[in-house]
This record gives structure tokens, sequence and C-alpha cells, in this order.
């Protein structure tokens, strides 16, 4: 038996995250350093799936299976295609930054007792998230997807609700009730949305008699199992509302602004980059995979929910006073583009929805993670507060920009590279969807470019005089993730030659074909 | 030799990321090592020129493809660069005033304690700008495009303190990416159409579909045309990017960025032939733009926003002679070229007087500066006589041939255009005439400033006065070198085409027509600000005169339209985003299982329960299953 390579990427954290807990009270920078080294040790282990990763190869690849319960036949199976490792590699990718961007956001209050130990459960939490997130991109039995879609909800909730954003206005009690409200949200939110699938769980165990996804695959494509229309399209809604809600799509987006800004800003990045990813990567594996037919039923409806979420989320974050929030709705916009590529059913719209759930994930952390730097310097949220950053700031200002021009999608960043992938796509299927969101791309420039007029340029105000520049450890965040987002806008070809063939893989299994060009067509 | 092309690209790129990342050790080096930059690749176009014109005028296009950018299955999208005579005549424009304006530049902002950055930016800038016109594809050309918009940007704002800044370098991005989007509507039009959005495939293949797709695609690039290119309607941004430094205004403004939507009309000429709707629809942007540049440019007191005006108008020609096709296109180009010299040589100009002026820019505080100022007067002066089209000089030829092209459209629209270009030239000649009178001639009419300060004009340093001396030759003979036996016809016509149409008129009766406005528009220049004192303060003026002043209304249409009405938008989303959705999908929650009640009792914090709840929910599910086997 080879060595369980995806097991130990996912064990790695959780190892962690034991360990990082037990560390004493008082050693609160030895658990920091820890963590930070086992997120690191979790990056190398994901570099080597990576890398034995064959792009031509087999459909899912790495793969372990042992029996687990086995009474109703739920096995421990894991494997991944090109979606998987690429959004596995993401997500070790981006957990050593949020550690570090998240160094002193759980140093005690002096007003605290020196038991308190607050310090070493945060890590040990983000540990657990990133435990949970690599095993659910790797799993690829319904049953254990499931558990980990909902389990990952726990650390969530105490990384929301126990630390907050000490940026706030009004008073700590006020800010307490706030935070604990949006975690509350947060949880009943995708409670609910995992209620819905359990439901989907079990009956799609009813017809399948299995929970084994390659095993269903498998019977659908040749026949043997056949699902009720009828049956299909309620499966495929129980599954669907659960991913729209942990996406999120809209209308059933509100819970994500709150959880994002009450959250620290790494926590925020942990929400929209990488645990909100397991939602657009569960539709494209399980939707449309398990429910070809009710996913092509469905796509108008989802196509038009996608649009309103990208127009919708742009004007929303044009109309912040907040910057997370701010922030947050961008993200909306930009779950929407997700969305539309992977319903636009052409090889464009998944490859660049793909590839969005990477890049959004690199672009996101580094505009959240530079504005969490500026906020915890001026202690508000509030962008009215701040006014001429670049002049006493020049870096901060430099980074911040960056992200955002990473967010608007400028060409020469990665960010462009997929969105122009999922407007093609979409065009290419429907063309009025694909002019629809374009309207997308002035809205973006429109929300960017106000954030940073309003926060980094003309006068410099009172309160942000005097205000440091960014720091070792902050540049060590911020750089290699501008690095990352030039090199894979200038040549994403790494990623492409991945995800190209688990693509083509779901074309297939939703029996789809390019639109063909119209002077190919003639001929 | 095409693998020089990349090189181009490589030096002012290189030059880019070591100014921006260097930090301040290379203060005192940056500007010298920017300049150097554009001068190497102005140098290696120079020798690709040579080689170029050493082969016959069929075989002359270069390829290099460097790598494959997005490879996606049916997709394909490669880094790669088409050196042709066109590609040429930008890549020698764009480096050769580029350096220029480099050198200018190391004078006019050596007081400035950003100068490092500043010329990161410039060195940005020129990389992107030959991106863009040596892209062998539209998606890369896609990339230059907004590329050169990034730096536009970063430029225009340079004194970012300044809130007027900040604001025009926002709406100069915005209005861009308004025109961004008929370009990405253009290419993935393109792709289901063609399967492709390289230039080769594509133009050849025009013949192939329908002229109403055509038209749809000329009209999307139009509209990206109408960004960049400062076009009505999306014209408003120009004015207010004067905020910029004016070497910036020279470069980007007026002589290079700002014509790029030129270079995109004439590029896909083939769609353009093949879709006569989408042409007179360019014809007709042409033609407005022209005369509301030109009406605007008769108003301003600001002597940059006289400028931008005027620049707006002379692209306005430009663009008309595009979409006149075959008849227009080497025009359009030869146009751009000969007002890429003069014009950044005006700029130039006024950024002299401006740095002799203490940074005044009401031309009304200025008069009787030829005295002060010699070499910028003559040089300005010659620039001045290039763009009214004074006989013999660069403008006289280039514009001549766009108002004979505009008459030879033929018929009633031939007539209609060769008129709105004439009256163009009479307007031009006006407030030209204004701006030189204003500037130069009269009495002096400069004031202590508020801190009373007295300016004392001057001559500036030979940094600043060399590039000026250099446009100005350019304004005086390139148009003349250009047209001796029809050199640049000759040059172009392999990649654009040529047809002579149907002219209704002589040539010698458009030149004579053409000479008899011009007189009429300096006599009246003459007679309203030679003969008697300029007031300091500007008289009220007629209805027509105030609305010029507001840029015919345009920022006060965009105001109550576009940002009342978004405001008011945004406002009412950001409610019904709060009560509405939030509360409906609460509700709905609540109603089907009591949630909000316990939300509100769980804001108390008592979030062991919910843990307890949820692997309760998952000893639910084994239960059931367990269940099921066993029925």
């Amino acid at each position: 038996m080879s060595f369980p390579l995806l097991t130990a990427t996912a064990a790695l954290p959780a190892i962690g995250a034991v360990a990082t807990a037990a560390v004493p009270a008082a050693r609160r920078t030895a658990a920091k350093w820890l963590a930070l080294i086992f997120s690191l040790a979790t990056l190398v282990l994901a570099g080597i799936a990576l890398a034995r990763f064959e792009p031509g190869g087999a459909r899912y690849q790495l793969t372990e299976s042992h029996a687990w319960i086995k009474d109703f036949g739920v096995r421990y199976e894991l494997g991944v295609d090109g979606i998987g490792v690429a959004l596995m590699a993401l997500t070790a990718l981006l957990i050593p930054f949020v550690i570090l961007a998240g160094w002193h956001d759980a140093d005690p209050l002096e007003t605290k007792s020196s038991r308190w130990r607050p310090t070493q459960g945060f890590f040990a939490l983000i540990l657990m998230v990133e435990a949970m997130v690599i095993l659910s991109f790797e799993a690829t039995d319904v049953f254990l997807f499931y558990i980990l879609f909902e389990a990952m909800l726990i650390p969530m909730y105490f990384l929301i609700g126990g630390f907050g954003d000490r940026a706030h206005t009004g008073s700590d009690e006020n800010a307490a009730a706030q935070r604990s409200y949006a975690a509350v949200k947060f949880l009943l939110y995708n409670l609910v949305g995992g209620l819905v699938m359990l439901a989907a769980v079990i009956g799609l165990y009813v017809v399948a008699g299995t929970f084994s996804l390659s095993e269903i695959a498998e019977a659908r494509a040749n026949g043997s199992l056949s699902m009720a229309t009828g049956t299909e399209r309620w499966l495929f809604l129980g599954f669907f509302f659960a991913f729209a809600v942990k996406a999120p799509l809209w209308p059933l987006h509100t819970w994500l602004p709150n959880a994002m800004g009450e959250a620290t800003s790494p926590v925020a990045v942990l929400i929209t980059a990488v645990v909100d990813k397991v939602g657009t990567f569960a539709m494209l594996r399980f939707c449309l995979q398990l429910f070809p037919e009710a996913s092509k039923w469905a796509t108008p409806v989802i196509i038009v929910l996608a649009l309103i979420s990208i127009v919708y989320g742009a004007l929303l974050a044009v109309g912040q006073r907040d910057i997370k929030r701010l922030i947050a709705y961008a993200s909306i916009s930009h779950f929407g583009f997700i969305i539309l590529g992977i319903f636009a059913m052409t090889s464009q719209g998944q490859s660049g929805a793909t590839l969005y759930m990477v890049n959004h994930g690199i672009s996101t952390a580094a505009l959240m993670l530079v504005a969490g730097f500026l906020i915890t310097r001026r202690g508000s949220r509030l962008i009215a507060d701040y006014g001429g950053v670049q002049k006493v700031a020049p870096i901060l200002a430099g980074t911040f920009l960056i992200g955002g021009l990473a967010t608007l999608s400028l060409p020469g960043l990665a960010p462009f590279v997929s969105e122009f992938l999922v407007l093609v796509g979409a065009f290419s299927a429907y063309p009025a969807a694909g002019i629809i969101a374009t309207t997308g791309i002035v809205l973006a420039a429109l929300y960017v470019l106000v954030l940073y007029q309003r926060t980094m340029t003309g006068p410099v105000k009172a309160e942000v005089q005097g205000m440091a520049d960014l720091k070792v450890r902050e540049l060590v965040v911020v750089l290699p993730l501008i690095a990352l987002l030039l090199f894979l806008g200038v040549y994403p070809k790494p990623l492409t030659e991945i995800v190209n063939p688990a693509v083509q893989h779901t074309m297939s299994d939703v029996q789809k074909k390019d639109p063909q060009p119209e002077v190919e067509a003639a001929k | 030799m095409e693998n020089l092309i990349a090189l181009l690209v490589a030096a002012p790129l290189l030059g880019a990321a070591v100014l921006l990342c260097g930090g301040r050790r290379l203060d005192r080096a940056g500007h010298w090592l920017g300049t150097l930059l554009a001068a190497a690749s102005f140098v290696i176009g120079v020798v690709l020129f040579l080689d170029m014109l050493g082969k016959g005028a069929e075989d002359r296009t270069l390829h290099q493809k460097l790598f494959s950018w997005i490879p996606v299955e049916g997709f394909q999208a490669d880094v790669a660069f088409q050196l042709d005579q066109l590609s040429m005549t930008f890549v020698l424009l764009i480096t050769g005033v580029g350096t220029l304006i480099h050198i200018y530049s190391i004078g006019y902002m050596a007081h400035d304690e950003r100068r490092r950055r500043f010329f990161g930016y410039l060195n940005l800038f020129l990389a992107a700008m030959l991106i863009l016109v040596i892209a062998d594809n539209y998606l890369l050309l896609y990339v230059g495009w907004e590329g050169v918009g990034l730096a536009s940007y970063l430029l225009i704002g340079f004194w970012q303190h300044k809130p007027s800044a900040a604001t025009a370098a926002k709406k100069a991005f915005l209005v861009n990416r308004v025109g961004d989007m008929g370009l990405s509507i253009a290419i993935m039009l393109m792709f289901t159409t063609f399967g492709t959005f390289a230039f080769g495939p594509v133009l050849e293949a025009t013949g192939q579909t329908s002229e109403g797709k055509l038209t749809a695609i000329g009209l999307m690039l139009l509209l990206a045309a109408c960004g960049k290119s400062a076009q009505v309607p999306l014209q408003s941004w120009l004015g207010d990017a004067m905020e910029g430094p004016t070497p910036v205004s020279a470069l980007i403004h007026a002589a290079t960025m700002v014509t790029a939507g030129v270079y995109l009309i004439v590029r896909s000429g083939a769609i353009f032939n093949a879709a006569p709707d989408a042409q007179l629809v360019v014809v007709v942007v042409g033609a407005v733009t022209l005369l509301f540049g030109a009406i605007v440019g008769c108003a301003k007191d600001d002597i940059k926003k006289a400028l931008a005006g005027s620049t707006m108008s002379q692209i306005g020609y430009m663009i008309l002679a595009a979409g006149l096709g075959p008849i227009g296109y080497v025009f359009a180009i030869m146009h751009l070229v000969t007002h890429g010299f003069f014009k950044a040589g005006l700029f130039l100009g006024a950024g002299s007087v401006m740095h002799g002026m203490n940074d005044e820019v009401d031309m009304r505080k200025f008069g009787g500066l030829r005295k002060y100022m010699p070499v910028t007067f003559i040089t300005f002066g010659l620039g001045y006589l290039a763009i009214i089209g004074f006989p013999g000089l660069s403008g006289f030829f280039s514009k001549d041939k766009i108002i004979e092209a505009a008459f030879a459209k033929g018929g009633t629209e031939g007539w209609i255009l060769g008129a709105v270009t004439l009256l163009g030239a009479a307007i031009t000649a006006f407030y030209m005439t204004r701006v030189m009178l204003l500037t130069f001639f009269g009495e002096k009419r400069w004031q202590p400033d508020a801190e009373g300060h007295e300016p004392h004009p001057h001559e500036s340093p030979k940094s600043m006065t060399i590039p000026m001396i250099v446009l100005a030759f350019g304004s005086v003979f390139a148009g003349g070198f250009f047209s001796i036996g029809d050199r640049f016809l000759n040059w172009l016509e392999p990649v654009t085409g040529h047809s002579h149409g149907h002219a209704p008129v002589s040539a010698t009766t458009v030149t004579a027509a053409t000479m008899v406005v011009l007189v009429i528009g300096v006599a009246i220049a003459w007679a309203m600000y030679g003969r008697k004192p300029v007031p300091v303060v500007a008289p009220r003026g007629s209805l027509l005169t105030r609305a010029a002043r507001r840029d015919l209304l345009q920022d006060d249409f965009n105001h109550v339209v576009l940002v009342r009405g978004g405001e008011h938008l945004t406002r009412s989303l950001v409610y019904v985003d709060h009560t509405l959705v939030d509360g409906v999908v609460n509700g709905t929650a609540a109603s089907m299982g009591g949630l909000s009640g316990r939300l509100r009792k769980l804001q108390n914090g008592y979030a062991r329960s919910y843990a307890v709840s949820m692997f309760g929910g998952t000893a639910v599910l084994i239960a059931a299953t367990l269940l099921m086997r066993a029925v």
C-alpha cells in the first residue's frame, strides 16, 4: 500500500490543531510558531500531491479507500481530480498567510486573567478548519463529504463569535452582541442548508444504495441506475440549496457581510477564500456529476440568480461604508461569476470558474489582509475615518491598490484570466447573460477605486498622521500573494493544465458540448 | 530579427519594475535609468525599422510567439507579437516621443520628491502602449489597452494628495472601463463567430459571416475607441485628466494613448469595411467630437484644457477619417503621427510656460510672454502654425488630406462631412490663435499670487527646451516629408489598403477652401483678442460660451443622470438588502422552524448547544439510514 498522501495532508493540520491547543497558556508565541510550522508542513504535502498529480491520468488520483461504517456502506474514500487538487493546494497555500496575518489578533487583552488562553484556541481552530476543508476537497464519498461540510461550521462558529475584530464603533457590549449575532447567523444559515442537504443525502442513499461518488456516477453512466425526473430534481435541489447558502448565492447571501465584517480579517479570508469555496466546488462535483439532467433543468434559474449576485453584490459594495463589508459584497459579486461559469456548462466557463475559485482566493486574501493591517492601525472599519494614507504609508497603499486592481480583474493579474474565461464561456452559451455580467467589470472598478480614493488619497487626516507603513511580518504576508497574482496572470498554464481534463470529465458528465463558432458550424 | 520585438517591451517593463520596487536608493539615478531604457526601446525600434525598409513591401510583417497564455479547451490566447508597417509606425512614435518626454521630465519634475516613481509609471506606460500596438490578437491588445489605462490612472492621480487629481484619475479609469466593456463584448463576439480573436484569422474570415455580426463587432470596437480616445459620448474624462503633470498630458493624453482608438479601428479595417452601418456611426462620432472638442477649446481659459479640447477635436478628425474606410485609413494614421509631434510640442510648451509662471494655467494671467521665453515662443509658435494647417507645415498636409477624403466619400454624405471638416478647420484656427495671442502677445497681465510672489517668467532649462525643439522640427517637416512622393501612403497601403473615392471637387479647390477658412478663423481671433486688450477676468459671455466653459454640460448631464441616479440606486439597495432580503429569508426560516426565536436566545452565546444539536443531526442521519436498511 502506498503512502496515504491525501489523508496525511488533511491529518497534519488536525494534529497541529491538537498540538497547538495543548501548548501551555503562558507559551503563546510557541503556539503560534507551532501552528505556522504545521501549516507550512501541510503546504509541503499539498505541493507533493500537486506534483504527483498527472493531468492526463485517471480522473481521480491518489485514491484511498477503506470501509468505515459497513452496515450502511459508508466508506472512507478519497481521491482528487484537477479541480480538487487545485483547491486543496489553494487552501494549504493560504493558511500560513492567514496565521501570519493574524499573529496578534488573539493576543490576550490586558484585562483578561492569565489563565485565559484564546491564542492557542484561535490558531488551533484555524488549523482545524484547514483539515476539514482539505478533506472535503478530497472526499469522494457523499456521506463523508456531508459530515465534513457540517462539521467545519463548528470551528468557524467559534472563530467568528469568539475572536471578533477589535476595531469597532460603539461600546464593547454592543460589539460583542453584534459579533455573536453574526456568528449565530452564519451558523443558522449554514445549518439550515445542511439539514436540507441531509434529507437529500438520505434520499440519494435510498435511491442509489451507496454513498460512493464513483459507484453512483458509473451506475448512472451505464444506465444501471436511473432516477425518476422528479426524484432527481428534488435531490438536486437539496444539494444545491446547501451549496448556494455556503457559496453564497443571492438571496441567501446576507450572512456573509455580517460574518466577514465582525470576524478578524484573517478569519474573514478564511470564510470567503477557503470555506465558501467548498460550496462552489461541491456544485461542480456533486450537483453536476450526480444530477446532470436536473442541473440542466435548473440552469436558467441559477444563471439568473448568478447574474443578480454579480450586479447586486457589486452595487451593494458601492454603497458600503465599512471596508470589510465592502469586500464581502464584492465577494458575493465574484461568487456570482463563479456560479455563472459553472452553469454556463462550457469548457471555458467551467475552467474559468475553477480558476476563479483559486484566483479569488488569492486576490481577496491580498486585499482583505492589507485592509486588516490598515484597520488594526487606525482602530476603525469605516471608510470615512481614513484619508491620505498613501502619503504616510506608501507601501501599504501600494499593496492595497494592487489587491484592489486584482479585485477589479485588471489584465496582467490572475483574476482577469478567470473572469474573462467565465464571460466568454457564459456568452457563448447565453449571449445576454454574458453581456449583463460584463457590467460587473465597470461596477468593480467603481467600488475598488472609490474605496482607494476615499481611504488612500487626498489630504492626510489627523488620525492617520504618523501611521506606520507595513512591517516585515506584514510584507511577508502580502508580497508572495502579489507575486502569485502576477505569475498566474501572466502564465496560468500550469493551473489550466491541471484543471482542463477535470472540466472535460464534467462536461461529459452533463453530456454537453461547447457551442461551435459560427464560421466552423457553417462549414 | 523578430526576436528583437519582445525587447521593445522588455526594456521599459524592466525599468518600471526596477523603479517601482527599487526603493529610495534609486532616487538619485532613477530618472536616468528610466530615460535610458525608453531610449533603448527607441533604438531597438529604429533597428527593426531599418530592417523592415530593406525588405519588399509584402514580406515586412514579423511574428514572434513567446508562449501560450491561456490554453483552455477550444480557446487559445497567446502572448505573441506581430510587427507590420502599421505597428512599426506606432512603435517609432511611441518610443520616439516617449523618449523626448522622458528627457523633458528630468527637468520638469526635478523638484518633485517622488520623481523616481513618476519615471517608473512612465516606463510602465511605454511597455503597456507597446504591447497594445504589437499584440497579434485582440486579447493581448486588451492587456495593453487596460495597461495604458492603469498608467494613465496612476499618472493623472500622481499628485494624489490633491482631491481634484484623485477624482480625475478615478473618473478617467471608470469612463474607460465603460469602453472596455465594448472591447470585451467585441472579443466575445469574435470568439463565438470565428472561434478565435487573433488578428490574422479574424480579419481574413470576415467574408464568412453576416453583416449584422460584423456591425455588432464594429460598434463594440467603436465603444472601446470612444472610451480610450475621448470621443462623444465617453469624452468627459479628458479635460479633467489635465490634472496630471504636463509631460503626462503631452505623452499620454495627446500624442499616444488617446490615439489608441484610431489604431483599433484602422487595425480592424477588414471588419468595418464589411459593415457600412458601423462605419457610418464611426464617421458620425468623429464629426460630432471634432466640433464638440473645438467648441470647448474656444471657451477654456486654462491653457491645458484648451489644448485638451483641441486634442479631442483632432482625434475626431482621425476617427472620422478611419470611418471613411480605405479612403481614409492612411490619412487617419498620418494625421495621428503629425499630431503626435505638434500636440506633444504644444503641451511641452504649455508646461514650459507654467514652469516659468509658478504653475499658473489661466491664459488671462499670461500675455506678452514671447519676450521672456523666446525658445518656448518659437517652438510653440511652430506647433501652432502646424496645427492650424499653415501651408507647408505638417498639419497642412495631413489635415488637408482628411478634408479631401471626407469630400471623396461621395454623395450628400461627402458634402456634409467635407463641410464639417472645413468648419472644424476654421474653429481650430480660431481657438489656437486665441491661445497664441493670450499667452505670448499683448500686454503682460500677471499679478502677484496670494502670498505676494510676483511670477518671474523665465526660459526653461535645456533638458526641457531640447525636446521642444526636436518636436518643432517634426511639426514643421514631417507632413511634407510624408507627402512628397506619397511616401506614407506607399508605406502603409499594404496593411490598410487604399482607395481614392469619388472626389466631387478637385484637390486644389479643397486646399483653397481650407486656406480661406483658415484666414477667417485667424482673423476673428485677432479681432477679439489681438486688436484690443484682454480682460483678466473673463466676461460673462454668451450662452454658448458659458456652456462650452462647462464642457457643453457633459458633467452636469453625467452628474444628474449617472452619479445621482446611481447614488439613489445603491442607497435604496442597501436598505432593501438590510430589511427586505435579510428579513424575508430570516422570516422564511423562522416560519419553517422557529429559528428566529432561537436566534434571539442564542445571541446570548449558548454555542455549545449548537455543537450538540449539530452532532445530534448527524446521529439522526445515521439512525435514519440504519432504519432504511432494516426496512
